[in-house]
């Protein structure tokens, strides 16, 4: 695996993450559900927002708050030099070379499509090919089968083996002179797996074809560094890094954006407006068009700043001991199965029970305050090719304890004796 | 003990351990699908109906214990009624489940189907709950597929062929 985007599990590192002391930090961990202290392990649908980001958002809305790149006086200036840090802190948190590198978005599934429309769409033609693998959310299958159906053009899928790892054989052999993109999450949602994407990246280099990365559920886990991945586009969520919902970015390699087609039309993306002619503003603004999410994006921003004060390395090691030891623990109950056993995996632990469906085991956990969650987790050709409608899935983020797994545990085995 | 493992109990132990009427009629005279894409539930129901009575009713699929348990039970509960009085059960159910008729206090028909009012408190398990019903009355409108997606108000799509 590659140094950019190992997750090391290091006694001594993990030692030092004081996860009572982190606690502290999120109010809504000290919240009761159904009369059960909340057991929050669904962290891969959205995570948590620790103190100092409300702290932070609470703060813009109360002393800082303008629209921003519009006006002269004092707030205004203001909230669009925080706007900006934040870019540069988003910059920093993938360490993209060039700030211009980083575009604001409501989300990974945004961050996607403006992908697709902007790159996509100019430069895709019949006839061309585009490859997804088969762990892909569906935000990362639907929008390039939207462009191979408008252009004629086609999706390959780069199958998985039994553990739920890309057989990069088979990747490797899907490329020819047709081939023409290639979209690829880093780390599955549904599954968990880490992707061997260097290597999967240097293929697609070799055949001149680009590569978006699906970071949503890479950017809470792993230290990012999207130079050295050499990745030329990579997509991730705020809410899912203890951010708000409604922000997100889009990494791009500044040859490959100043050469797309903005996404939309608006205020803000524009340099000159007659009605002949529109000259279109450098980037990012030119993919920023319309009144941004202001305090979003300052408070992924300060989030950001949580995370590294941490530090990604021991999140990553803390959360590696949570994984080891909940597999070991769920896995050890008899009737339980694992999907997705990959040798590299972060944080997530997708399971069955044998003879209860998943949403039953979902709705008898929350009894006891356990959040999970349960359905196909927007990934239904990965459920399809394991065979089963849904499964359960437990999330960890650096909040969570062991002894929040040993509840889980519990909880799962009260769901087999009431089956019983 | 919560209404919800109070359903569960009474749903677990019985209808979805030994689900009635499984199976399929050979010539149905009314049939329908059921989908709920969320979840991954799905039935399908066949109908014998003669002289607008409910002869004979089956079903098979694979969902949820709610929603095995509800097919189960409405399986056992419509046969031998007229498709009026099944209707009236199917328009009674819904309104159960979405927290709109009170069983204990306002009067209705439902009877044992009552232990699914607990899933008026999980939003998210209404659509399992209504799923047989919805296909049930789908079935009787000669609708081949239904689904229960449309959340807000479950019967009206009724139709939807997905
Ligand atoms: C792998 C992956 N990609 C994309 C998304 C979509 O993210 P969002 O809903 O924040 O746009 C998710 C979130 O569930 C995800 O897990």
């Amino acid at each position: 695996m590659n140094k950019a985007t190992s997750v090391r599990s290091q006694k001594n590192v993990t030692d030092l993450l004081d996860v009572a002391r982190i606690r502290a930090d999120f109010p809504i961990l000290a919240r009761h559900i159904n009369g059960k202290p909340l057991v929050y392990l669904d962290n891969a649908a959205s995570s948590q927002m620790p103190q100092p980001v409300i702290d932070r958002l609470v703060r813009y809305q109360t002393q800082e708050h303008a629209n921003i790149h519009r006006a002269v006086h004092t707030l205004s200036e203001h909230a669009t030099a925080e706007f900006e840090e934040a870019r540069r802190k988003a910059q920093r948190f993938i360490n993209a070379k060039d700030e211009h590198e980083i575009i604001f978005t409501s989300g990974t599934t945004e961050s996607i499509n403006l992908v697709m429309h902007g790159y996509g769409r100019a430069f895709i033609k019949a006839g061309d090919e585009v490859i997804v693998t088969g762990l892909e959310h569906h935000s990362n299958i639907v929008p390039w089968q939207m462009l191979c159906q408008e252009k004629g053009a086609k999706l390959r899928v780069a199958p998985i083996n039994d553990a739920g790892e890309i057989l990069l054989d088979e990747y490797q052999k899907l490329f020819n002179d047709r081939t023409k993109f290639v979209a690829l999450s880093h780390v599955s949602n549904a599954l968990g797996t880490v992707n061997p994407v260097s290597e999967m990246i240097a293929t697609a280099h070799q055949w001149d074809v680009p590569v978006l990365l699906d970071g949503a559920q890479a950017a809470p886990h792993l230290r990012l560094d999207v130079q050295a991945l050499d990745c030329d586009f990579y997509a991730f969520s705020g809410h899912k890094i203890c951010g708000p919902t409604g922000i997100g970015v889009l990494y791009g390699k500044r040859a490959l954006l100043e050469k797309m087609q903005p996404f939309k039309g608006g205020g803000d993306m524009i340099l000159s407006v007659t009605f002949e002619k529109t000259i279109y503003n450098t980037i990012p603004y030119k993919f920023e068009a319309g009144t941004p999410p202001i305090a979003a994006a300052i408070g992924m921003g300060s989030a950001m700043d949580y995370l590294n004060g941490i530090g990604l390395e021991r999140i990553g090691a803390h959360e590696t001991d949570l994984l080891n030891y909940a597999t070991q623990q769920v896995g050890a109950i008899k009737g339980v199965r694992i999907i997705g056993t990959a040798r590299h995996k972060a944080a997530v632990l997708s399971f069955l029970v044998e003879g209860v469906h998943p949403h039953d085991v979902g709705t008898i956990l929350n009894e006891d305050g356990i959040a999970i969650r349960t359905g196909h987790h927007c990934a239904q050709p990965v459920m399809q090719r394991f065979g089963v409608p849904a499964t359960a899935r437990a999330s960890f983020a650096f909040y969570n304890t062991l002894e929040e797994v040993d509840v889980l545990t519990e909880g799962i085995r009260k769901v087999q004796r009431m089956f019983g | 003990m919560s209404d919800i493992k109070q359903l569960y109990q009474e749903v677990i132990l019985d209808h979805n351990k030994k689900p009635r009427n499984f199976g399929a009629l050979d010539n149905p005279s009314h049939k329908a699908e059921g989908l709920n894409p969320l979840c991954g539930d799905h039935i399908f129901l066949t109908l014998q109906v003669r002289d607008d009575k409910v002869e004979a009713v089956a079903f098979q699929g694979e969902g949820c214990a709610i929603c095995k348990a509800s097919t189960s039970m409405m399986t056992t509960n419509v046969k031998g009624k007229t498709v009026e009085e099944a209707e009236t059960l199917v328009q009674e159910f819904r309104d159960m489940a979405t927290g709109k008729l009170n069983v204990q206090k306002q009067p209705n028909h439902l009877g044992r189907l009552a232990v699914f009012e607990g899933v008026k408190d999980l939003p998210s398990r209404v659509k399992c709950a209504i799923l047989p019903w919805h296909t049930l009355h789908a079935a009787f409108n000669s609708v081949a597929t239904t689904t229960t997606e449309n959340e807000e108000e479950p019967m009206k799509s009724a139709g939807v062929t997905i």
